[in-house]
């Protein structure tokens, strides 16, 4: 019961964070129809940028200012960089076969793996503890705070996106962007500028796990390691299993990942974790080609 | 001068010549129509003029101005809306959304006091608000089209194939609210296979027959006269 009850707070931890990163690839996959492989990398640049901004103000001591002051600056500077990807490299390509863009995007995550060893270095880096640590006891399972804290952040921007997309007037421009361009424009909406604001949002998420995973673990890895597209590339999972282009359906995919990662590994094999996942992929395509919450087409003539 | 004035009017579809030199005026405080059968360029003619597709020659000039090359998002802000061919619906979004859609580029304050005017215009969709558009009727959803349409508040309404895959009654009804939009001051070109209908409700037409303006002419003239009876009335 008590491995059960870890498996299931890890789960939740992991998930939340793969839910954060599911948000960017199935945004940007429901308006533009490709898979922005740059999106693990921006997510990478969160963890640098605000392990950068840590170190060099000697941000040591621990406080929940200093933490949410981070999470903002690297939520800001991944926005710029989300807007900077899409302006110079997708957007000219607008017109040109989405295979173009797909191997576009492959060449921008290259881009950006290496410009970060060039300017964060080849190593590992210790995280700074940028929250007060304590651990407390839930049914017999050691729970760390800043793992909690993690969750609710977490939960809170997912939030916040959701109130986003279906509560507000850019949000309603951004759901008909995703389903016809063209007739978008002819409402008045100006469809460029809302396909920026798309990786704006989408990069400020991926900038926000990349600071909890830094702040959860306490080290991040080097720039070009292969754990942060593996981390992409789960979240990927999470939003197809999900239903890509559906913004609930990313949360509830990312969720159902990490579960099933800390289930699958602690009851079944660590080994065969990843290999578990993918193949669960392969059974929802198979069942459920939209995924769990996909669009369903609904058109009548 | 017209409010509309479409000059030479050119558009390719990569290979494909779309439309020759295509000319059209309308007046403001008309109803106009294209007929033509399919495939003749009525609906690209409007997609020029909207700018969902590029024209690759000749001049557009909307209210004094040339628009040839602006995005559609601007051409809406002129006051110049478009209810496309396939009416354009968003489906997984609700009735009142694809309305508020419709208004979207106004920066005016009136935009909820127009929801108002078109719910009672169209009770249906008043009823409908909450409901996602994709579970309308095909002749609920032409409505929406045209009430979105409306939202924008257009001096020039661009108005395609509304009688589309409709029940006759139904179409009637369309087009009772064509005429009625119409007398409220909005401009109208209206794009129909319905020949009969659509010369029935406009002043004036234009033929198209593959790209091409083959006859223009008052709608009464048009009617009677023994080509397009033949071609489109399915008379004589």
């Amino acid at each position: 019961m008590t491995e059960f009850l870890q498996f299931l707070l890890k789960g939740i931890s992991v998930g939340s964070l793969y839910a954060l990163l599911a948000l960017g690839y199935t945004m940007v996959y429901g308006i533009l129809q490709f898979i922005n492989f740059a999106h693990s990398d921006v997510f990478m640049l969160g963890a640098f940028f605000s392990w950068r901004l840590a170190t060099w103000f000697k941000l040591i001591d621990p406080s929940p200012l200093v933490a949410t002051s981070l999470l903002l600056a690297a939520m800001a500077l991944c926005a710029l960089t989300g807007f900077l990807i899409e302006l110079l490299a997708y957007r000219p390509l607008r017109r040109a076969p989405r295979l173009n863009v797909l191997i576009t995007a492959i060449g921008v995550s290259l881009f950006l793996e290496n410009s970060g060893q060039l300017v964060f270095g080849k190593d590992p880096r210790s995280y700074p503890q940028l929250l007060a640590e304590h651990t407390f006891s839930v049914g017999g399972v050691n729970v760390r705070s800043v793992e909690v804290i993690a969750v609710v952040t977490a939960l809170a921007l997912m939030v916040a996106l959701h109130t986003l997309v279906y509560r507000t007037k850019i949000g309603r421009a951004m759901r008909a962007v995703s389903i016809d361009h063209k007739v978008a424009g002819l409402m008045g909406i100006p469809v460029s500028r809302v396909i920026s604001f798309t990786f704006v949002v989408g990069s400020a998420l991926a900038a926000a796990a990349g600071v909890l995973v830094g702040i959860t673990y306490g080290q991040i890895k080097q720039p070009a390691d292969s754990s942060w597209v593996l981390y992409g590339l789960k979240a990927f999972v999470a939003a197809v299993i999900g239903g890509i282009g559906s913004v609930p359906g990313a949360m509830l995919g990312g969720l159902l990942i990490g579960l099933c990662e800390q289930f699958v590994g602690g009851y079944i094999s660590t080994q065969l974790r990843d290999a578990i996942i993918f193949a669960l992929l392969i059974v929802v395509l198979l069942v459920k080609p939209s995924g769990l919450l996909g669009r369903r087409a609904i058109e009548k003539i | 001068m017209s409010l509309l004035e479409v000059d030479a009017l050119d558009v390719h579809y990569g290979a494909i010549h779309a439309l020759h030199k295509v000319s059209l005026a309308v007046e403001e405080g008309e109803i106009v129509t294209l007929i033509g059968s399919n495939g003749a360029g009525k609906s690209t003619t409007l997609r020029a003029l909207s700018g969902m597709v590029q024209s690759s020659g000749g001049t557009i000039v909307y209210g004094g101005r040339s628009i040839v090359g602006l995005r559609s998002d601007e051409i809406v802000r002129l006051g110049l809306a478009h209810a496309p061919e396939g009416r354009g619906i968003f489906g997984s979004l609700t009735v009142r959304e694809n309305l508020e859609l419709g208004a979207f580029s106004r920066r005016d304050g009136k935009v909820r006091s127009d929801l108002e005017r078109m719910f009672e215009r169209f009770p249906i969709l008043q009823e409908r608000a909450q409901q996602s558009a994709g579970t309308l009727s095909g002749g609920e959803q032409q409505m929406l089209a045209v009430a979105r349409a409306l939202m924008a508040r257009p001096k020039l309404l661009l108005l395609d194939e509304p009688s589309l895959g409709l029940a006759p009654k139904i179409v009637q009804k369309i087009f009772a609210i064509v005429a009625e939009i119409n007398r409220d001051g909005v401009t109208i070109l209206l794009v129909e296979q319905n020949a009969h209908l659509a010369l029935s409700v406009a002043h004036r037409a234009y033929v198209l027959e593959t790209g091409e303006v083959k006859m223009a002419g008052s709608a009464s003239e048009l009617a009677a006269s023994d080509e397009v009876r033949k071609a489109y009335l399915g008379v004589g």
